[in-house]
């Protein structure tokens, strides 16, 4: 039977991911299409009953390998490898995210098999999967199908919703794994520590953000006021984050957060995928790039090709102006 | 030690990139730049040799890259940025192959160079975004970490720091390992135009894929796993309006008047 196996990602206190459980929803909707069963696989001292709840969201089997750490790729993959080895997965699904790359690109090498990534929609035709893939900076999408078992897809962040379907309750299989010797060479020192004040950009109506095109850290300032004119929150990309330049609680992206304010306002950020991730389902977007060709321009509602230092005082003292009025 | 750094070539940022509607393939005619991404990793390389990174003793950085002939420029590229020599993976037996064959094609390549390190950027501007690094790590059966901000060698073992789902990990590797570094570990150094001149003059090896043990029918069309069936444009998106800020005073009226009519300020 052609069966789906996805990888189920969680943080230190056992609680899911989300785009985990948005894949495993994903896979029982295929499954049921192509005739197979989906099953889930976890690592780690998760108790019995926080995997047979996966059925409610389609998992027949939920694999356990509760002596694998979670958080680094290399052990899950020699416990994929050999789920898939003893069962036949013909299909393996993993939502967005760091270490769904890392892991389906290490089975990619394990297992001969074929791989598609950033992943936003999959197709059944004639009982097989086929993967959409978006490339050129989602000029256009690739149709992308398998040559042999097992196919590894690879969505992009949030691509697929979690929903409970009333699976039920699913069956926990404890697998055993024998390690790799180059997987235990990497040392998990520290997860998920986080770095910086604490900013809520989830709840602001209007955000603005901040990328590299504002050249230095002290240009978050024109943020600031901007962000204020307008009584909403301030956010960033990864690039800058990882510089230093602002906290990583105010982080959007692959890595970061998923927002959808009713205006966001990016300010000298290029639109990279891994940003449009997070803030594409904005209700309007608005970009200011002095670069013509940034992606940005190819997705937003309203661009704006100059100078931010110019634009941005005298956008913020118009828009004050307007609400004081 | 010895670092191979994997660099590659892609399309210009500013040229339009396209699928030849014949092959389902990437048209790389137009391709000159190394990807940005690489920079980054060449620039690590050199702090790690020039002992920024902790006490080491790097004899030499390769440049390794894979790909057809005009790949070369990618190599002179890198070698101007500190490189010692390159290693051109290059055969028509290669053409056509997914994420699958290129991370086997590389990894044969890295075999025949024994490094302790593998450095590569964290994603390419045209495509296999994150995934080479880990399949190429699984090939060569080293520890591997991906998106790297930060690393510090101490003795055989490579402290990393990176982003992941939760926040920053922090990570201990103990070398060989196959580690893809991001952005922000670094500001990569401008080539001196000495070194941009002494370019060409560093060796430059070419492999073919017998010369790397590679077999023919795991490359190429024939290795790959996977099948481009198709490409189309993307659904229809009602495009924005672009404002070229030509006097900022009339373009910050018209920026008002468009958020007053959606009622956003």
């Amino acid at each position: 039977m052609p069966d789906i196996l996805v990888y189920m990602l969680h943080d230190d206190a056992g609680v899911f991911n989300k785009n985990s459980l948005g894949a495993l929803s994903e896979a029982a909707k295929l499954a049921g299409e192509i005739g197979g069963e989906t099953a889930a696989l976890v690592v780690g001292e998760i108790p019995d009953d926080a995997c047979q709840a996966l059925g409610a969201y389609g998992a027949k089997k939920v694999f356990r390998a509760k002596s694998v750490p979670e958080g680094l790729a290399q052990p899950i993959i020699d416990a994929m490898a050999k789920v898939i080895q003893d069962n036949g997965h013909s299909y393996v699904l993993f939502g967005g995210g760091l270490l769904g790359f890392e892991i389906g690109a290490g089975l990619t090498a394990r297992l001969g098999a074929g791989v598609t990534m950033e992943v936003t929609e999959v197709h059944v035709r004639e009982g097989k999967l086929v993967a959409m893939r978006p490339v050129l900076q989602d000029s256009a999408i690739a149709e992308v199908g398998y040559v042999g078992e097992p196919g590894i897809i690879i969505g992009r962040l949030n691509a697929f919703d979690a929903v409970e379907r009333n699976g039920g309750s699913a069956e926990v299989v404890d697998v055993d794994v024998e390690l790799s010797s180059w997987s235990t060479k990497a040392k998990m020192v520290q997860r998920g520590e986080q770095r910086g004040a604490d900013v809520n950009i989830e709840d602001a109506d209007v955000l603005v953000a901040g990328g590299r095109g504002l050249g230095e850290a002290e240009k978050f300032g024109l943020c600031d006021e901007l962000a204020d004119a307008f009584g909403g929150a301030v956010a960033a990309t990864r690039a800058v984050v990882d510089a230093g330049w602002f906290p990583y609680a105010g982080q959007i992206g692959q890595t970061g957060k998923t927002v959808a304010p009713k205006l966001y306002i990016a300010a000298g950020i290029s639109g990279a995928i891994q940003h449009k991730v997070g803030m594409q389902s904005s209700e309007n977007i608005v970009a200011i790039n002095k670069d013509p060709n940034a992606p940005i321009f190819e997705f937003c509602d309203l661009g704006i090709v100059g100078d931010l230092h110019k634009i941005m005082p005298k956008l913020t003292e118009a828009v004050k102006a307007k609400r004081d009025a | 030690m010895k670092i191979c750094v994997l660099v590659k070539e892609v399309p210009d940022a500013a040229v339009d990139k396209r699928i030849d509607p014949g092959t389902l393939r990437m048209d790389r005619s137009g391709e000159k730049n190394l990807n940005p991404f690489d920079t980054h990793a060449l620039e690590e390389a050199m702090q790690v040799k020039e002992g920024k990174r902790g006490e080491a003793q790097v004899e030499e950085v390769v440049a390794v890259t894979m790909g057809p002939e005009s790949a070369q420029r990618a190599l002179h590229k890198a070698v101007s940025l500190g490189a010692d020599r390159s290693v051109h993976l290059s055969d028509d037996a290669l053409a056509g192959s997914d994420v699958c064959a290129t991370g086997l094609a590389l990894a044969q390549a890295l075999k025949k160079e024994s490094p302790d390190l593998v450095l590569l950027g964290q994603q390419s501007d045209d495509g296999e975004c994150y995934t080479i690094g880990a399949v190429v790590a699984d090939h060569l059966q080293m520890p591997s970490l991906t998106q790297v901000i930060k690393m510090d060698l101490n003795g055989s073992t490579l402290r990393c720091e990176r982003q992941a789902e939760y926040g920053y990990d922090t990570v201990e590797i103990e070398l060989p390992a196959v580690i893809s570094v991001g952005d922000a570990i670094n500001e990569p150094r401008y080539p001196s135009l000495k070194a941009i001149m002494g370019a060409k003059k560093k060796p430059l090896e070419t492999l073919s894929i017998a010369d790397a043990q590679i077999e023919a029918s795991s490359v190429g069309e024939q290795g790959s796993r996977t099948q481009v069936l198709a490409v189309n444009p993307p659904p229809e998106k009602q495009s924005g309006t672009i404002i070229e800020d030509e006097d900022t005073n009339e373009t910050v009226e018209k920026v008002l008047a468009w958020l007053e009519e959606r009622k956003l300020v």
